[in-house]
């Protein structure tokens, strides 16, 4: 592996709902906060949408940090679709760990307010990521 | 039974029709140099050009402006493009505007897709050369998604010109007559026997002084009168189904005991003349109307201005129905007395002795002691709920003992000594004498951790000044004094109303109370709490303490959040759809929130709301139409496996598990989109339109396509 630790550009694939979090997004481009440009985010209606099963892909793809973002517990606009991301998430941690790579995913609830949160949440998962090094899946990619 | 089975399949076969080759437009934004000056646009446009299935990629400074929409549409309508990618803002923003471009040339607008690099890359970093590298990669994942999109259809359903509204208080009422005005149906639904809610309560309101009856009770009598208004008081919701456009809701209407109207042709019967409340033997009942300061008969009619103005008899006090037996009548007797009166056998004198004495004043003839529930069946095409509020209970705090001291009460009970029509005949008596020095303890069970109500109730700082004043009035030497915390005074002339209340001699002191006891020996109270502002304790004597308590949502709250599935917010009040621009729609379709049951509001504040919600409803109504959401979930019946993961985890209740086929099936007009059930779905059954698993992959796959070592 050419790069090294800390010294490499992570990609990172999130994972966001419609109402909270990709709005989140927006609203810290709308309020410009600066975040370090290494998350590219897929947008779905609810992260109760979230299959486990995309986190697996993109981490097994070679993304090197997967975001999963939700509304706030109580706040979904699906009513309870962030609960069910919680808890998918939460169960898929337990096989990640086996793996070493569940400190390569990340949740937060922010809702479409906190603008500022998730210029934060970027920053510090960018930084987080660059410390842990390139996904090591990337080099058994067939 | 053959032929009729043909013809659905008939029309799947024509629904799957293979959709195009993708021919995709690209169309970069410069959005004049939001995006021009930190993303290299031209870089992107050349890059995109060269992914797969794309045909045309062009840039322009503002594609959102009329000429830049008319580029795609000259692409479309020249078919030269069949899908259109416009690579700029959020779709949050322009995703919209863009699928009317689309719309209006004829393609299906969910072949339309945006690729956020503006509020998600030119925006927030300032490299170019990594900004351009990233808004290549939203292209591509948009690319990717876009060569895998599907024409949705948005369906439309008929509405059914009704509205309910459940709850007959001041927003229940002005909804109503809003919608009943514009010449549409209203079934006005209310649990207690007549409408009016906690505002028929009040003497005065803030900041007017407006007396409250003046004010509501003619609009009660429009109410009653109104011919589009179908009022159901003495009624509650058993059941709702159905979605917008056409809800069925069954409602049971509770025996009155007393006939309020013929059932053929629908004129009164009672006269509400009150004849049977003055016979009545049950004399000592607390009236729930007066708090329970004041007495009620078992026949009764709550409040002199009732709508309607129907007696009821209450199946819980009066002897008849709890023992069968009153005086010398029994149920048998009476009921076979009733019919001899009737048929004009004998005359009630010479029966008076085999019936109660209610029967015998009644000149109308209109007790039915036999009178059973009634269940209603209603198909209303939307639905208006304005269940209200109610005191939070003052005992939370048990160190104002409310409840232990009979002058400790609180701020409704203070509007009922207050009110005219109150127990007292609007005289301030408490323990049988006029009360001099009056102390109200602000902040009675809201803002406070304790209690669990954390909100500020927003009514009780104003009401408490509006007692003040009312209570000058009458006793002219009282020694009042208002203890808070913060005064809020927000709304449209309330600060110019505390301030004349101040100028009338009460004394606000800042710092809520730690206790309240009573004078050993008297039924004098001692008020003890700190100053805060002078920063030493203060200790003072009163003959009457009222607690400004605050609201809470009604009872009947729990039993609509059943039927319902309205969400609440963490104070237990309905959710609205967003807090600054749909605050009177909910999640569901169709059904609007109103008043305080949305959260703790004043009356204007109420009936702007309730104007809000009627107007709201008057959408649906006025153009028959609901569209209904196009990306909906869909079971793949072949792949189904019967397992019913996705039944329990729909939030909304669409999806139905069908016995006969073993698998689930999807009520698409109630599906709203979520893919809760797609993302659990074991078997790959449950599968999101506009958002499928391969659609997601292609988007994975694209980002992470350049990730693998060089081999």
């Amino acid at each position: 592996m050419e790069e090294e630790k800390g010294d490499f550009e992570p990609k990172i694939v999130g994972f966001t709902c419609n109402w909270c979090t990709y709005a989140g997004a927006d609203l810290a481009g709308t309020s410009r906060k600066k975040y370090p440009p290494n998350i590219r985010l897929i947008r779905l209606m609810c992260s109760g949408r979230i299959d486990p099963m995309f986190v697996l892909k993109a981490l097994l793809n070679g993304a090197d940090g997967v975001f999963i973002g939700g509304c706030h517990p109580g706040e979904c606009h699906y009513i309870k679709g962030n609960f069910y991301a919680r808890r998918r998430i939460a169960a898929l941690r337990t096989i990640l760990k086996q793996f070493g790579l569940d400190n390569r995913v990340r949740s937060e609830w922010i809702s479409a307010s906190e603008g500022d949160k998730f210029a934060r949440t970027m920053k510090e998962m960018a930084e987080e990521i660059k410390q842990l090094g390139p996904n090591p899946m990337r080099d058994k990619i067939l | 039974m053959a032929e009729e089975k043909e013809e659905p399949e008939k029309e799947e076969v024509k629904e799957e029709e293979p959709i195009e080759e993708p021919k995709i437009g690209i169309y970069v934004c410069h959005c004049g140099i939001n995006i021009k000056n930190t993303v290299d646009v031209d870089a992107v446009r050349d890059y995109a050009a060269t992914l797969p299935n794309v045909v045309l990629a062009k840039d322009y400074m503002y594609v959102c402006s009329d000429p830049g929409q008319e580029i795609i549409k000259q692409d479309i309508r020249e078919g030269r493009v069949n899908r259109v990618i416009v690579a700029a803002c959020s779709p949050r923003l322009h995703e919209p505007t863009f699928r009317k471009t689309c719309i209006s040339e004829g393609l299906n607008p969910f072949f339309f897709e945006m690729a956020n690099i503006r509020e998600q890359c030119s925006w927030v970093w300032e490299d170019k050369a990594t900004n351009t590298e990233k808004a290549k990669d939203i292209v591509r994942s948009t690319v990717a998604r876009s060569n895998l999109l599907e024409p949705l259809e948005e369906k439309e359903v008929d509405v059914v010109p009704e509205t309910l509204v459940i709850g007959g208080g001041i927003s229940g009422m002005y909804a109503a007559l809003d919608i009943a005005n514009a010449g549409y149906t209203v079934h006005l639904l209310e649990r207690l026997p007549s409408i009016g809610g906690h505002m028929l309560q009040f003497d005065k309101t803030f900041p007017t002084l407006d007396c409250a009856a003046c004010i509501l009770t003619p609009r009660m009598v429009d109410v009653g009168k109104h011919p589009n208004i179908d009022l159901l008081s003495y009624s509650e919701v058993e059941e709702i189904g159905g979605s917008v456009g056409n809800f069925t809701v069954k409602v049971r209407r509770k025996p009155r005991y007393i006939v309020e109207k013929d059932p053929v042709t629908g004129a009164i019967v009672c006269t509400g003349c009150g004849l049977c409340a003055t016979a009545c033997r049950m004399k000592k009942i607390p009236n729930e109307f007066d708090l329970g300061l004041g007495m009620r008969t078992a026949a009764y009619l709550p409040m002199p201005q009732a709508v309607p103005a129907c007696y009821t008899i209450d199946p819980e006090k009066c002897i008849m129905l709890t023992k069968g037996k009153c005086g010398k009548a029994t149920l048998e007797s009476t009921g076979e007395a009733i019919k001899r009166i009737k048929s004009g056998e004998v005359t009630v004198e010479e029966v008076k002795d085999e019936i109660p004495l209610c029967v015998a004043t009644c000149g109308p003839n209109c007790i039915d002691f036999d009178m059973k529930d009634e269940i209603v069946e209603l198909n209303v095409g939307t639905i208006i709920v304005a269940t209200g509020t109610d005191v939070i209970d003052p005992a939370l705090q048990p160190e104002y003992k409310y409840g232990v001291y009979p002058n400790v009460i609180h701020g409704l009970e203070m509007e009922r000594l207050l009110a005219p029509n109150g127990p007292t005949q609007g005289k301030v008596i408490i323990n049988g004498k006029e009360p001099k020095d009056i102390v109200f303890i602000q902040c009675a069970g809201s803002r406070n951790k304790q209690t669990g109500y954390e909100y500020c109730s927003r009514v009780c700082c104003m009401y408490s000044i509006k007692h003040a004043h009312l209570i000058k009035e009458r006793i002219h030497d009282a020694n009042i004094s208002i203890l808070y915390q913060d005064i809020r005074a927000y709304g449209k002339a309330f600060e110019e109303f505390y301030d004349r209340i101040k100028g009338e001699g009460i004394n606000f002191r800042r710092g809520l109370a730690s206790e309240v006891y009573q004078r050993p020996g008297s039924d004098r109270l001692v008020v003890r709490g700190e100053d805060t502002m002078l920063g030493e304790p203060y200790e003072l004597e009163a003959d009457l303490v009222v607690l400004a308590t605050g609201l809470r949502p009604s009872d009947g709250v729990e039993k609509v959040v059943r039927l319902t599935k309205l969400s609440q917010s963490a104070d237990k009040f309905f959710l609205e759809a967003h807090p600054k621009l749909r605050p009177v729609d909910t999640a569901i379709d169709g059904i609007f929130v109103a008043g305080c049951c949305q959260g703790p509001k004043d009356i204007p504040d109420s009936v702007a709301q309730a104007k809000a919600a009627s107007s709201a409803s008057l959408i649906y109504l006025g153009t028959g139409k609901a569209k209904l959401e196009a990306i909906t979930s869909e079971i793949n019946e072949e792949l189904c496996t019967g397992c019913r993961t996705c039944e329990a985890l729909c939030p909304y209740d669409a999806l139905e598990f069908d016995a006969e086929e073993k698998v689930m099936r999807v009520n698409e007009a109630i599906c709203k989109g979520c893919g809760c059930c797609n993302g659990a779905c074991p078997s790959g059954a449950a599968s999101m339109r506009h958002f499928r698993d391969r659609q997601v992959y292609a988007q994975i796959e694209a980002l992470t396509e350049a990730l693998a070592p060089p081999s």
